[in-house]
């Protein structure tokens, strides 16, 4: 036994218990890498709370992409396998495209959608053009930016749609007969059947959802680094301001590596990290507690 | 003769309400395609893009005229683009193989052997699951940068501190690889021991035969993620190019190549391909190990 599990020991000694131990003792101090680490008390916490006027907008703009995106990706995942269950011809194909977009490496997905985006020179927006419609700035935009952050997040829906197509095609079929002899219209089965019975899904969606918005960086990072660049193109900002435009795309974690890995505050990035673990258990807590009142488990079988 | 056809002329529904259902066979599937076309759409303006000159790309033409396949050779030779792609084959194989290795054993021993304390490690696995990425990164950024002084290699800038935390076990890994592990039959295992076998023996033998799939899943997901990866290598490789994965070389295209949207597009392009090409060559193990994820929790 010991043999088998010595690997994952040593693994997670160094490389979980070690950083989280290591990462209190820093954010007591104040480290750049170069001189030694110097203590500090509760400065950098302080700081974070009291000082930093970058960190409200970024927790209010990682809130939003949460509040936002993650319902949003819910229930278009939700549509378009209850869609697909509905459909009699070409379902494999359909599934097939659906989730494709899931397996684009977030830094092409991203990259794609700042082009397809852009501006002046985008498809979508001369495709609305064509329509008379005067497209958006998109990622240029301080109030389009996260919505089109949205945007990329719904095109890659995938994994959550093959989630939830397997348990919508999971409830029992009797539940339905059952439910339509009681005289149950197809939105009231949808209601009443569908939902209860893959409400567990739907809570691992949210979870998950919930806990990869407190992580997001790439896409963002990405999306704004490079719609950056395009505007200094233009004559704009010559130099990268932290989440372009305007503080927009700037989300907690982008913000904790620029302290960490841009401006070598290690001490304070450290801090930033405690609070970011603190809040991720604490809303998963809450969140799967609250999950008793609308999950139903239905039957012995889990 | 109309005494068997009239139960069957029963059964068939009347005509208003076949009709009815013809037209929401045909809402449901129009819906269908346009979301599918919807979901497309990117895919192929990314491609008609990168078929473009670049005046054109820049233009408000949405078609490529003429077609410039000359794009994705320009696309590759004006970036190192080969380089990054042998620098993440190297990340993805080295830490692929390493996970598989070191999670194997760790998921049978939690899933099939009876030992104190293991609902306890159980748990254990689930919150390093849980952890976020940036919670040890600082930390460990340090340890690198400071082993690299000791030892005087550089650690930071090379892929080491991505590959080698993979060969010490890898919690999502463990976790699904249990959830498959759970699934296989006692007797199995217990008929090898009775002939003798040590546990490693059935690990090697039995397990490792009949979990082929989960296995195949783990396996995709790694060198998915590895592929995908951005975080690390931007933080561990961003100051040595010679170093740089796919990922972070990508991210950096266009600053390289000024305003060519066509050649990029053609790189963003090249970048997907693999993909998608690897999930048409392995469909069944990523939908088996989606659904592992997800509905057996």
């Amino acid at each position: 036994m010991l043999a088998l599990m010595s690997p994952w020991i040593v693994g997670f000694l160094v490389f979980i218990a070690y950083p989280l131990v290591m990462s209190v003792y820093l954010s007591f101090t104040h480290y750049d890498l170069l001189n030694a680490p110097r203590w500090i008390g509760t400065a950098n916490y302080r700081y974070m709370f009291g000082a930093d006027d970058q960190i409200w907008p970024a927790i209010r703009n990682t809130l939003w992409i949460i509040v936002v995106g993650v319902p949003l990706q819910v229930l278009f995942a939700f549509g378009i396998s209850v869609m697909l269950t509905r459909a009699k011809h070409g379902v494999g194909f359909f599934r097939t495209v659906f989730y494709l977009p899931a397996l684009a490496p977030p830094v092409a997905a991203a990259l794609g959608f700042v082009y397809l985006l852009n501006p002046a020179t985008g498809p979508v927006n001369t495709l609305l053009g064509h329509l008379g419609i005067n497209g958006p700035l998109w990622f240029n935009d301080p109030a389009w930016a996260k919505p089109s952050l949205v945007l990329l997040s719904l095109w890659g829906v995938g994994n959550t749609m093959v989630i939830f197509l397997a348990a919508v095609l999971d409830v029992p079929r009797h539940l339905y007969e059952s439910a339509e002899l009681d005289g149950a219209g197809p939105l009231q089965r949808m209601r009443w059947v569908t939902l209860p019975s893959i409400s567990p899904v739907i809570l691992f969606a949210v979870v998950l959802g919930v806990i990869q918005g407190l992580q997001y960086f790439t896409q963002a990072y990405v999306a704004a680094t490079v719609a950056a660049g395009q505007a200094s193109q233009a004559g704009g900002t010559s130099n990268l301001e932290l989440g372009y435009p305007q503080g927009s795309t700037l989300f907690y974690p982008i913000l904790l590596y620029y302290h960490g890995f841009k401006y070598f505050d290690m001490g304070y990035a450290a801090a930033m990290a405690l609070v970011l673990l603190g809040v991720s258990f604490a809303v998963t807590l809450v969140i799967l507690v609250n999950s008793r009142r609308w999950v139903h488990y239905g039957g012995a079988v889990r | 003769m109309s005494a068997v056809a009239a139960p069957l002329e029963r059964r068939r529904p009347p005509r208003a309400v076949r009709r009815r259902r013809f037209l929401i066979a045909v809402a449901d599937h129009s819906l269908l395609i346009a979301a599918a076309a919807a979901f497309l759409a990117p895919v192929v303006f990314i491609a008609l893009t990168a078929l473009m000159t670049n005046d054109q790309a820049l233009s408000a033409h949405l078609w490529p005229h003429p077609f410039r396949w000359s794009n994705f050779k320009e696309a590759i030779s004006t970036a190192p683009l080969l380089r990054w792609t042998l620098n993440t084959l190297i990340y993805a194989a080295l830490a692929t193989i390493g996970i598989l290795v070191s999670s194997i054993p760790v998921a049978y021993a939690l899933a099939k052997l009876r030992w104190r304390g293991r609902n306890a490690v159980m748990l254990v696995v689930l919150v390093a699951l849980m952890l976020p990425p940036q919670v040890s990164v600082v930390p460990l950024y340090v340890m690198w940068a400071k082993l690299g002084n000791a030892v005087g290699f550089h650690f930071v800038g090379s892929l080491w501190p991505l590959i080698i935390p993979a060969w010490l076990g890898d919690a999502f890994s463990i976790f699904l690889l249990r959830q498959f592990f759970m699934t296989i039959p006692e007797e199995y295992l217990d008929a090898a021991r009775v002939d003798g076998c040590g546990e490693l023996r059935i690990l090697t033998t039995v397990v490792l035969r009949l979990a082929k799939p989960a296995i195949a899943a783990v396996a995709l997901f790694s060198v998915l993620y590895t592929f995908n990866d951005f975080f690390l290598p931007l933080l561990y490789l961003s100051d040595n190019p010679s170093s740089w994965v796919v990922s972070l070389g990508l991210s950096q295209y266009r600053s390289l190549h000024q305003v060519q949207w066509n050649l990029t597009m053609a790189a963003t392009l090249l970048v997907m391909a693999p993909v998608i090409v690897v999930f048409f060559l392995a469909q069944r193990a990523f939908v088996e190990g989606v659904t592992l994820t997800g509905v057996k929790g």
